[in-house]
């Protein structure tokens, strides 16, 4: 069953003024349930926009959110409830901490829905052990922590909702090559461990190509491509023209393709020597 | 377009109030808004009046800009004219119950309210046709002889020109900030005062931690760049006062003895 | 060795200062390295690593607790030189927005112009020039607020540019922009170090940045790890594995089938890594 189902939507900026911009333009798509998205487009191409319609942050001009079938704008006042099932992680969230302890901060969303202290407290637990936050920053004050350490917390704030979806937007952004794969790893975890549906938004094709089932392609305010991720990057002319790459290792066998060799797409390193291997072995040049 | 409103309101242009040296524009304005409180009678207010409007039209802005500005502060207006409809003597127009409304409240409200839309008008003109930085740029220099007294006037300068610089990225990052404590069901809708005060803080903390952590960047940056303080400065711009500048001083000059003369030999309209 | 380099580093020792009850923990731990004039060297690391210690050394922003620091032969702890060394190496900072002053970009161009009290009609020469070598000159009347992450980035450079600096260190530029705005200032700064000559240092934890340089120094815990043009470097992909630094993903490639007992060269980018499996690999057909 689909957990998100996107029906025309339409999301303008300004509209009725004379710099009103549609930044989403009649957008139709479903997510199904337990599915981890990429969601990939250069800057400006709508995808912030779109995923802040998701938790109901921005309200579409036009067309339909739906969050397991409902209309999330159906009752306006309630629309705070649609933001603890939808979670939203922002750019850089590390700049949104504001409490005095790790766990405080990581029990603000928790305590927001209406759960006890103690309550928000035990969720706030379980959060931190997802990002591999021992029991050791829990005291500590979030402004003493290291710029991943900072990013981690922020994202345990948003788990500790315990959302049926959750959005991440570049959650990787800025971070050095071990503090990536760290946040990587954890976030494939949690994936694994909850089975919810969890949106990527993310600049990296690497990240993508590794761990996302499905990837939207948004360019001027479409959603140009969806499908599975292999599919989606076998079509590398196509996202070049939008302004996108694909993974250097998909780039080097669709070029060999292209230039003749039966080899298939590749996303990752082993699937690569996977395809290359028998070729190779065939031409019979190993020393 | 909340943005907007913080870039100061400088509207680019080529007109001959945008082109007069900000030094030369920021005192005559000053001196033309002292002589609408000098002006003691309909004569030398008509003639004020005429003044602005013609300083309107040389600046080269539509009226649709000026007329906003004036929107804004229309409830004050409105209400201080109607105080001011109550005082004053003269002979009696209209009785309301208790309430008598004179010949000399009514001149009261007019002169009250054509002030302040003439004061509105004129910082407008100056908003309008004057960038930021020449603003701060001319405030530096116009202050220069207070450092006699030891005031410091390039640092001053350089905290306006450093807030206004980041206005608009700090109102940005407020914006940010509050969509991402939105999306952790941060409520600040409801509650009462104490309550919608408390909700403020995990807005108020990261935007506090952030400006500070801007400010330590922003520091390192200007030292990158060879900054020691006013001392030794040069400037890109230089400020030159020209024949256009010496006009326009010299209409100012005859609009206000205009003022000066009808005080003195007509009556006074206010009481 | 003062002579020979530009800029170098003879043993660096730092330490920040420590808070209270705290013992001091060195951050640099005897570094050596040296700039050639008109280099472009890329300074790979993890956060921690102490490459951006080491950049901030580089124009007296910090200086040594042990060893030194010449540039140009001027020692960095000389307080009386201390501008003259920073209008020679300029730094660039990561946070594009927090590093721009004026709300004009002409003007925060101006900035370090006027700070060293150039003339004015000199600084108007300086400005349009910093900001045509950026490519940014149609700017110039703009706010800052209104620009890309990478426009934004452009200009800080050419604030730098408009001292006329001979070299510029770079700190992470490209950490918070899109991969539009890393192609642009890195387009740039590529365009600067060959038509200017200004020698360039790019700090920086991307692999693809480091490949494109003429020598790369990749900084572990305080320490050198290695050092030398990007082949020679990125050949060591176990050493570079075993710290977790990236591989670009062609270098890798050729690598594991190397070991797999293929005679692979080592390859930088796609494309040299497609043309070495071409070679290898059975004619098509």
């Amino acid at each position: 069953m689909a957990v998100i189902e996107l029906k025309n939507l339409t999301y303008t900026y300004g509209e009725g003024t004379p710099f009103c911009r549609t930044a989403v333009d009649n957008v139709s798509l479903s997510i199904e349930k337990g599915e981890l998205i990429g969601v990939i487009g250069h800057t400006g191409s709508g995808k912030s926009t779109l995923i802040q319609t998701l938790n109901g942050l921005l309200r579409p001009t036009s067309g339909q959110v739906l969050l397991n079938g409902k209309d999330i704008w159906a009752e306006p006042k309630k629309i705070r409830q649609v933001r603890f099932q939808v979670g939203m992680v922002f750019q850089y969230p590390e700049y949104q901490l504001f409490e005095e302890t790790v766990l405080k901060d990581i029990a603000f969303g928790p305590g927001n829905m209406g759960l006890t202290p103690e309550e928000a407290i035990e969720r706030a637990k379980k959060a931190a052990a997802f990002v591999g936050l021992s029991e050791d920053f829990y005291e500590k004050s979030p402004f003493e922590l290291s710029g991943g350490e900072k990013r981690r917390v922020a994202i345990a704030g948003v788990i500790a909702m315990d959302p049926d979806v959750l959005i991440l937007d570049e959650p990787t952004a800025g971070l050095d090559p071990r503090g990536r794969d760290v946040l990587l790893s954890q976030i494939i975890g949690y994936h694994k461990v909850r089975g919810n549906t969890v949106l990527l938004v993310s600049h990296s094709m690497e990240d993508v190509a590794r761990i996302a089932d499905r990837i939207l392609v948004m360019n001027s305010s479409h959603a140009a491509m969806f499908g599975p991720t292999r599919e989606i990057f076998a079509r590398g002319a196509e996202l070049e023209q939008m302004g996108l790459r694909v993974p250097q290792i998909t780039k080097i066998l669709a070029s060999l393709r292209e230039r003749g060799w039966p080899v298939g797409t590749a996303l990752t390193m082993e699937e690569a020597v996977r395809e290359l291997l028998p070729l190779l072995e065939k031409g019979g040049v190993r020393a | 377009m909340i943005r907007d409103i913080a870039l100061g309101q400088y509207i680019p242009g080529d007109s001959v109030i945008h082109r007069m040296d900000p030094r030369v524009k920021i005192v005559l304005i000053f001196l033309f808004i002292v002589f609408l409180f000098v002006a003691q009678n309909f004569v030398s207010l008509l003639l004020l009046v005429v003044s602005v409007a013609v300083t309107m039209l040389f600046s080269g802005i539509s009226l649709r800009h000026y007329l906003r500005s004036v929107k804004a502060i229309l409830f004050i207006v409105l209400f201080t004219s109607v105080l001011n409809l109550f005082y004053g003597g003269g002979e009696t127009l209209l009785k309301i119950g208790f309430m008598e409304i004179k010949s000399g409240g009514v001149s009261n409200a007019i002169f009250i309210a054509v002030r302040i839309v003439s004061l509105i008008l004129l910082s407008a003109v100056l908003t309008f046709t004057t960038s930021p930085t020449s603003l701060t740029d001319a405030i530096e220099r116009l202050m220069k002889p207070l450092k006699v007294f030891h005031v410091k006037v390039h640092e001053i300068a350089m905290m306006m020109t450093i807030a206004l610089r980041f206005v608009p990225t700090l109102l940005e990052e407020t914006d940010k900030i509050m969509s991402a404590q939105k999306a952790r069901g941060a409520d600040m809708e409801s509650g009462g005062l104490v309550q919608r005060a408390k909700a403020l803080l995990p807005i108020l903390i990261p935007l506090f931690v952030s400006s500070f952590r801007r400010a330590y960047d922003l520091a390192m940056a200007m030292e990158c760049r060879c900054y020691h303080g006013g001392e030794g400065r040069t400037k890109l711009k230089v400020l030159r006062a020209g024949k256009r500048d010496a006009f326009a001083a010299v209409l100012v000059v005859l609009v206000c003895a205009g003022v000066v003369v009808s005080n003195i030999f007509l009556p006074g309209a206010l009481s | 060795m003062s002579e020979n380099g530009f800029i170098s580093a003879k043993d660096v020792v730092f330490a920040y200062e420590p808070e209270e009850g705290q013992t001091p923990r060195n951050v640099l731990e005897g570094v050596s390295m040296e700039i050639r004039r008109g280099e472009f060297v890329a300074l790979l690391g993890h956060n921690g690593s102490g490459k951006s210690t080491m950049a901030k050394m580089f124009n007296a922003m910090l200086l040594p607790t042990g060893g030194k620091v010449f540039v140009e032969g001027m020692d960095t702890v000389d307080d009386a030189i201390v501008f003259e060394i920073r209008r020679r190496v300029g730094l660039v900072l990561q946070n594009p927005d927090n590093q721009l002053v004026a709300s004009v970009v002409e003007e925060d161009v101006a900035f370090g112009p006027e700070n060293l009290g150039v003339p004015p009609e000199e600084i108007r020469r300086r400005v349009d020039e910093a900001l045509r070598a950026v490519g940014m000159y149609d700017f110039r009347l703009n706010a800052p607020y209104k620009l890309s992450g990478g426009q934004k980035q452009r200009i800080a450079i050419a604030g730098i540019i408009a001292m006329e600096p001979d070299c510029i260190v770079l700190d992470e530029p490209t950490a918070m922009l899109d991969p539009q705005g890393r192609t642009e200032v890195l387009e740039t700064i590529h365009r600067l170090n060959e038509e200017k000559g200004i020698t360039i240092v790019l700090i920086t934890h991307y692999m693809d940045e480091a490949v494109q340089a003429g020598r790369v120094i990749v900084m572990d815990g305080g320490h050198i790890l290695m050092t030398g043009d990007p082949r020679e470097v990125f050949s060591q992909v176990e050493l570079l594995k075993q710290h977790q630094l990236d591989v670009p993903q062609a270098t890798e490639l050729t690598h594991r089938l190397r070991g797999m007992g293929f005679p692979m060269p080592c390859t930088l980018t796609a494309e040299e890594c497609v043309e070495a499996l071409a070679a290898y690999l059975p004619p098509v057909g």
